[in-house]
């Protein structure tokens, strides 16, 4: 397993040290879940959620109706940085 | 007098951390603030000036919500979850945010960025995990009931190694607004109590529909503390004897099955029932879960709240260095994991065929459930281990949840009450699962374990 690559598609900036410790236990834990590979599910609908019978049939639709929102100071209050009513960020190149 | 109440914990809680630390943070000035809505308030309300402890991944709007990671350090949550909104509601006091593992990835409690939580009854060894921190908030008699969130087990085993309840409700019983996402479709909100009465009485608070979590199921909620009872005469119990099998620690067995017997002797039925596909729970739950959060912790990149990494001169360089600095190592083992199970040409080889393979485990649980009214298994093939034991080794922490995680796959309720002390007097914990909406018989089963097979030893920090 190419753990530098898959580093790079989870937006982590690994060390060696890191790609050292995780290779091998990653490639562990993958040996452990492809046990699943004796099942037989050729003819099984995969399971999308948790949801019960009851959930299914809950109505999740709304009146579309204007609620009260975080509103735009809170909203900013958490960022690390903000300015003029924005998010700010370092450039991008 | 509700402050004294209130004030008597915020006491525990502060004098027993030092040695457990079980709480992030204490929320005197909120405690207080709550203390004057409630003066003012007339009336008795159903947990009027109830003291609760509240895992730190759930929302509790202007206090600190940190998933015990450095990512979320200092985040202040802008609002309540639901949970929290009805316990105020009801007159509860929220008196702290519990250590939990990062981002509740993990079984110890050893992944918290804050330090590993220690168990009360003997603080060399690990509380479970990840609620762990609001199981020995309970254990210790800080508080009689706290929240926590499972998504394979993260309630009920810490409740098992702490010798209390812990309770996962039906999916979708509990709003999950405002509980911060790990693999979504498998989180629920918990409850712990110091017994199966506090519990319910929690649950009859907080469950029901929420029209911001479109998963809650429009459900009726019953009183479930005025359910309990004790009457299981005519009740039927299956028991998956294949399940117990390796790897499960003697005194846990023997403890188990006397209290099988003692239910059998109360009048219970026991049948022997199989789950086929039980076992291969924990790899589909690791295919699931990490693919589930590989998504879900996408949205920490240092834009609109919590850490971002200083040393960073542009955009993309800023998501890698505050991702990698701000995730500890279990957190970015399970997105890299969930990352590479949805990478292209992978896809269908882990994700889809672990969502086949979970069908297979709920069906186990509906064929098992039509001849029985609850299943019987221990809650953790062990008692609390030591605090480093099992650290190193990823797989051999993830096999501590091979009784609980299925419950979680099939969406089904599932409880876990003491049921005797090892030889090494740490406490052990039962299971019972039971099908959708059947939270009322699974209390009231706890609540006869609690009683016919009563544990009088306290753990040895204990406040009071």
């Amino acid at each position: 397993m190419d753990v530098r690559k898959i580093a790079k598609l989870a937006h982590l900036d690994i060390t060696d040290a890191e790609v050292e410790m995780y290779t091998p236990q990653l490639s562990q834990i993958v040996g452990y879940v492809e046990q699943l590979n004796e099942i037989d599910t050729s003819d099984i609908e995969p399971m999308l959620g948790g949801l019960t019978a009851e959930g299914e049939k809950t109505d999740s639709i709304r009146d579309d109706v204007v609620l009260a929102s975080l509103g735009q100071e809170t909203a900013l209050s958490e960022a690390p940085s903000a300015v003029s009513g924005h998010f700010q960020v370092p450039k991008v190149l | 007098m509700v402050s004294s109440i209130i004030n008597r914990s915020l006491d525990d809680a502060e004098r027993l951390n030092p040695t457990l630390n079980s709480f992030l943070s204490v929320e005197r000035e909120h405690a207080a603030e709550r203390l004057d809505v409630l003066s003012n308030t007339s009336g008795q309300l159903p947990l009027h000036g109830y003291p609760i402890a509240v895992k730190d991944n759930i929302c509790t709007n202007g206090m600190r919500t940190s998933c015990a990671s450095r990512i979320l350090e200092n985040y202040r949550a802008q609002y309540d979850a639901t949970a929290i909104e009805r316990l105020n509601a009801a007159g509860a006091v929220v008196i702290g945010k519990t250590n939990m593992d990062e981002f509740a990835m993990g079984s110890s409690n050893e992944n918290s960025a804050f330090g590993t939580v220690k168990n009360p009854w003997d603080i060399e060894r690990v509380p479970g995990g990840s609620s762990g921190g609001s199981a020995v908030a309970v254990a210790s008699g800080v508080v009689r009931a706290a929240l926590g969130s499972e998504t394979g087990g993260s309630v009920r085993q810490p409740a098992s190694l702490c010798g209390i309840v812990g309770l996962k409700p039906t999916y979708g019983r509990i709003s999950r607004y405002g509980l911060v996402a790990f693999a979504s479709s498998l989180d629920n909100i918990g409850i712990f109590g110091q017994t199966s009465a506090d519990a319910a009485k929690v649950l009859s608070m907080i469950a029901g529909r929420d029209e911001r979590d479109a998963t809650s199921a429009d459900v009726a909620v019953p009183d479930y503390e005025s359910a309990l009872n004790d009457e299981i005469k005519g009740k039927t119990l299956g028991v998956p004897r294949a399940l117990f099998a390796d790897g499960l620690d003697n005194d846990v067995r023997h403890a188990v099955e006397g209290t099988i017997d003692r239910l059998k002797e109360q009048g219970a039925e026991i049948v022997e029932i199989e789950l086929p596909n039980a076992r291969y729970g924990i790899a589909v739950y690791y295919i699931i879960a990490t693919a589930e959060a590989s998504s879900n912790l996408a949205r920490y990149d240092g834009v609109r709240y919590g850490f971002r990494a200083e040393d960073a001169d542009e955009l993309r360089q800023m998501y890698f260095k505050t991702r990698e600095e701000g995730f500890g190592s279990e957190v970015k083992r399970r997105i890299m994991l969930g990352t590479y199970v949805l990478s292209s040409g992978y896809y269908d080889a882990y994700y889809s065929k672990a969502q086949k393979v979970r069908a297979l485990v709920k069906q186990d649980y509906q064929k098992a459930l039509a001849k029985c009214d609850a299943i019987i298994t221990p809650t953790s093939p062990t008692t609390a281990f030591r605090i480093g034991e099992r650290s190193d080794d990823p797989l051999a922490m993830y096999l501590s949840d091979i009784y609980t995680v299925s419950a979680n796959l099939a969406g089904v309720p599932a409880i876990s009450v003491p049921c005797g002390l090892s030889s090494e007097r740490l406490p052990i914990g039962l299971q019972f699962i039971g099908d959708f909406w059947s939270e009322g018989t699974l209390l009231n089963l706890a609540n006869t374990v609690e009683t016919i097979v009563p544990i009088e030893e306290k753990p040895a920090i204990f406040a009071e």
